[in-house]
């Protein structure tokens, strides 16, 4: 209950935001929406840890974004750099992991982030294992066991 | 105060303009689907990223800079999961990826 009335709030802060104007016909139909967005969310079963994951919402900002930042734009550069290589030094490899997380949502967050990454896209997913295509070899070897991975597992955590 | 922010805005473009260059570039010398894809992502985080930092500089605090967030927001979340999906589709339609260890892909994953 407390997570429905949550996800109204900020169903209707984001109309809000959105609209920018505030007349009383605009403010009504957000509220209109929003509860008809909500009531839409409750009969589909989504409102639930994994369909509006709030508890990340206040934690992930702070710790996990600021470092996936750093981490793409490490990467990021490096992949820049091999492509305005003239040698074109890549060494493309598929190579399967097994990641640590327990839940479909890390799970997720895993495989997005490796696609996040420039030079790393994941291909399949599925429970307990990734296929991940990188662009070099040494992409792929930082892979298994990652930091990444410890900190996603870290994510489940209740 | 507002010419600094403006010089570091004009950097951020300059930047993000520069790696969606980059990843132009990349686009077209790699060789095969999925290293291309590489590419493009660099156009997708540090392209995109440092071009709407820019904007954001450029916005100040208002109702557009909130707009901006949302849109960093959706390109952050959805482009992993759209490249996910044009990644995985090439593989099971049975595009070979080129692999510098010479093996073959797997056939049917």
């Amino acid at each position: 209950m407390a997570r429905s009335v949550l996800f109204l709030a900020v169903l209707y802060a984001f109309w809000l935001l959105l609209s920018g104007m505030y007349t009383p016909f605009l403010m009504g139909a957000g509220a209109g929406c929003a509860v008809g967005v909500l009531l839409l969310a409750r009969r589909m079963d989504l409102i639930d840890r994994e369909g509006f994951p709030v508890h990340l919402a206040w934690r992930t900002p702070f710790s996990y974004w600021p470092w996936l930042v750093k981490e793409i734009l490490k990467s990021g550069w490096d992949v820049a750099r091999r492509i305005l290589d003239p040698r074109l030094p890549i060494s493309p490899t598929l190579i399967e992991i097994r990641p640590s997380q327990q839940t479909d949502l890390g799970l997720a967050i895993h495989a997005n982030s490796i696609t996040l990454t420039p030079g790393t896209i994941t291909v399949e997913v599925g429970p307990g294992r990734l296929l991940v295509h990188a662009l070099t070899r040494e992409g792929a070897a930082g892979l298994a066991g990652s930091e990444m991975d410890r900190r996603c597992a870290e994510l489940e955590r209740p | 105060m507002s010419t600094l922010l403006g010089l570091l805005s004009g950097i951020s473009l300059l930047i993000g303009a520069f790696f969606c260059v980059v990843g132009a570039i990349g686009l077209l010398r790699m060789p095969d689907v999925y290293t291309r894809m590489q590419a493009a992502s660099v156009i997708e985080t540090l392209g995109a990223g440092f071009i709407l930092l820019g904007l954001l500089l450029h916005a100040g605090l208002s109702l557009a800079a909130v707009k901006l967030l949302m849109i960093a927001l959706l390109i952050f979340f959805a482009s992993p999961t759209a490249s996910h999906a044009l990644a995985r589709s090439a593989l099971l339609r049975g595009v070979k990826p080129a692999l510098a260890d010479g093996e073959e892909g797997p056939s049917k994953p």
